[in-house]
């Protein structure tokens, strides 16, 4: 039987498992990187379809802070990963909002902005607004066995009024939350910081520059990549994850395996034929995530700015009394979403050729999951329309007769598609709503990175990769 | 294998690690951490480099002795091979 050895195995070529494999690599352990997928990326990845390139995933790179910064996510990946800044080729946002009905925040990668706009608006607020901003700074998020708080409560210490609780949670939790309505407070605060405290950038060519420079630091480095290589089963056998078994039944071994691909997934290789409907049997396997997504892109022959829609990046938007973080009650939940115009970062004198606008919702997995073909396209049909009139009501107004000439191309994702390309139950984007800070798992030498180890963003995620390969291989503190 | 050859093979580690960071005016005397922006997972990945480049091991118990490029220098110089 074919048979290989390695020091480390790596579950899942996005973010995280990339980050961890270039780190193992760079100091001579023998790593190989196993992807189901043809393309890595994992959640942040990019693809083509009729001769466009999309990105799926990313909006923007949070933690985004200027060059000479330091001691932030981005800079302590940049040091540990041995990348040079300008290879990610990054370009700031112009500004972003959160738009609710009767209420609007500006802000930009400079934090002043969003802080005199709470002061304008919520005068009375302020000052408790200014106590948790000290709390948020201070609070050490990469803490590694911190014990899990209610952001819900420390906020609600700080700030009354409900509108602007609603305010600063509908961004943090858009961008992060695996928990509905509520978060752990070292969870916001990783994304407070990520959005507000740092900023947002994109490179102009999108996520694909961001994993071309990991998957060229990771080959370099000596780093092994096995594409369309997906894992069937993690044989255990006294209490270590002692084989590895492909999809093709090749059985691999490993000193270590690293796992991206959430915790109750892992657990999953470990028993066989387990399903989510069989999470009764095991607490562990009741982590599962039920928040999942819809994202549609439409691309235009002008730049979105010809018509008013030159200065958002992103827009966070509800138009609901309370801004409700839950999982849609039908396929969609329109109410609330995100609006990302590619277009609008600081690119210099450089453009993007075409014009993009991505709108994202929440949405339900089990309502998408069983459609067949013919009912599925037309749901996503009339979804498509549903969420893009829903968006556009926070932005300047445009004739539909006016978007319709100029579009070229739509596209859409629904919770299936991300089940189909990530493995997460239920689609659930942000995987299990408890972390596993640590990493650590039932078995010795099988730990977690990424999405469930609970480092958010694509920062996070690549910090993700980087902690846990540090700490329970590198160190030996597993 | 010189006290200076030795800060040097450091400095050429800290400026692989840190290339933001300024190393032309470092005082040798003064902890590494109050004149550059070194955390702890900077000094993690000194030790490493120390490891995969010239072999040599530093217990977690001697992390202290990287203090400063003074101090590294007089621990690490005589763990390198003395030339006769």
């Amino acid at each position: 039987m074919k048979h290989t050895h390695y020091d480390a195995i790596i579950i899942g070529a996005g973010m995280s498992g990339l980050a961890a494999g270039i780190r193992l690599a760079h100091f001579g352990k023998k790593v190989c990187i196993l992807e189901r997928h043809n393309a890595p990326g994992g959640l942040n990845s990019f693809y083509s379809f009729a001769g466009r390139k999309y990105d799926v995933g990313l909006h923007a790179m949070t933690n985004y802070v200027a060059p000479g910064v330091k001691g932030t996510p981005l800079g302590k990946l940049l040091r540990q990963l041995r990348i040079e800044r300008e290879e990610f080729a990054l370009c700031p946002q112009k500004q972003s909002r959160i738009a609710f009905r009767d209420c609007g925040l500006r802000f930009t990668n400079d934090f002043a902005v969003l802080d005199a706009e709470v002061a304008a608006k919520f005068p009375a607020q302020a000052d408790g607004w200014r106590r948790l901003v000290g709390v948020v700074r201070t609070y050490d998020d990469v803490s590694l066995d911190a014990q899990p708080v209610s952001a819900r409560e420390v906020v609600g210490r700080h700030i009354t009024d409900p509108l602007l609780t609603d305010m600063i949670f509908c961004p943090v939790m858009y961008y992060g939350s695996a928990q509905e309505q509520d978060m752990e407070f070292g969870q916001f605060v990783i994304m407070f910081k990520a959005l507000f405290l740092e900023g947002f950038a994109r490179p102009l060519d999108g996520v694909r520059v961001i994993i071309r420079v990991l998957l060229e630091k990771y080959r370099s480095a000596g780093g092994e990549r096995r594409m369309q290589c997906g894992v069937a089963r993690i044989i255990e056998e006294q209490g270590r994850a002692a084989r590895v078994v492909l999809d093709d039944g090749v059985e691999l071994t490993a000193e270590h395996v690293i796992s991206s691909i959430g915790v109750a997934e892992t657990l999953a290789l470990c028993r066989s034929g387990f399903t989510p409907d069989m999470s009764g049997l095991n607490p562990d396997l009741q982590n599962i995530g039920q928040l999942s997504f819809i994202e549609t892109i439409t691309v235009f022959n002008r730049q979105p700015a010809e018509w008013g829609w030159g200065d958002d990046t992103i827009v966070f938007f509800n138009d609901s009394d309370r801004f409700d973080y839950v999982r849609a009650r039908g396929q969609v939940d329109v109410r609330s979403g995100v609006i990302c115009l590619p277009n609008n970062f600081a690119y210099g004198d450089r453009t993007l050729s075409e014009g993009l606008f991505r709108v994202t919702c929440l949405a339900n997995y089990d309502q998408w999951a069983h459609l067949p073909e013919e009912e599925y396209q037309a749901d996503k049909q009339r979804w498509f329309t549903a969420a893009t009139r829903s968006a556009r009501r926070f932005l300047p107004p445009v004739d539909d007769a006016v978007l319709a000439s100029a579009q070229l191309a739509t596209d859409m994702f629904t919770p299936r598609t991300i089940k189909k390309f990530t493995g997460h139950f239920n689609g659930a984007i942000y995987g299990a709503p408890r972390k596993i800070r640590n990493g650590r798992t039932h078995l010795s030498n099988l730990y977690l990175c990424g999405t469930d180890q609970g480092f958010l963003g694509i920062v996070g995620a690549m910090l993700s990769g980087i902690s846990m390969a540090n700490y329970h291989v590198l160190q030996g503190k597993g | 294998m010189t006290k200076d050859d030795c800060k040097k093979l450091v400095i050429d580690i800290i400026s692989d690690i840190a290339p933001d960071e300024d190393l032309s005016a470092i005082k040798p005397e003064i902890r590494l951490r109050d004149q550059l922006q070194l955390d702890s997972m900077d000094f993690l990945d000194i030790v490493m480099e120390l490891r995969k480049r010239h072999g040599i091991e530093v217990p977690e118990t001697d992390y202290g002795q990287l203090a400063s490029l003074e101090s590294c220098a007089e621990y690490l110089t005589p763990k390198f091979p003395q030339k006769s």
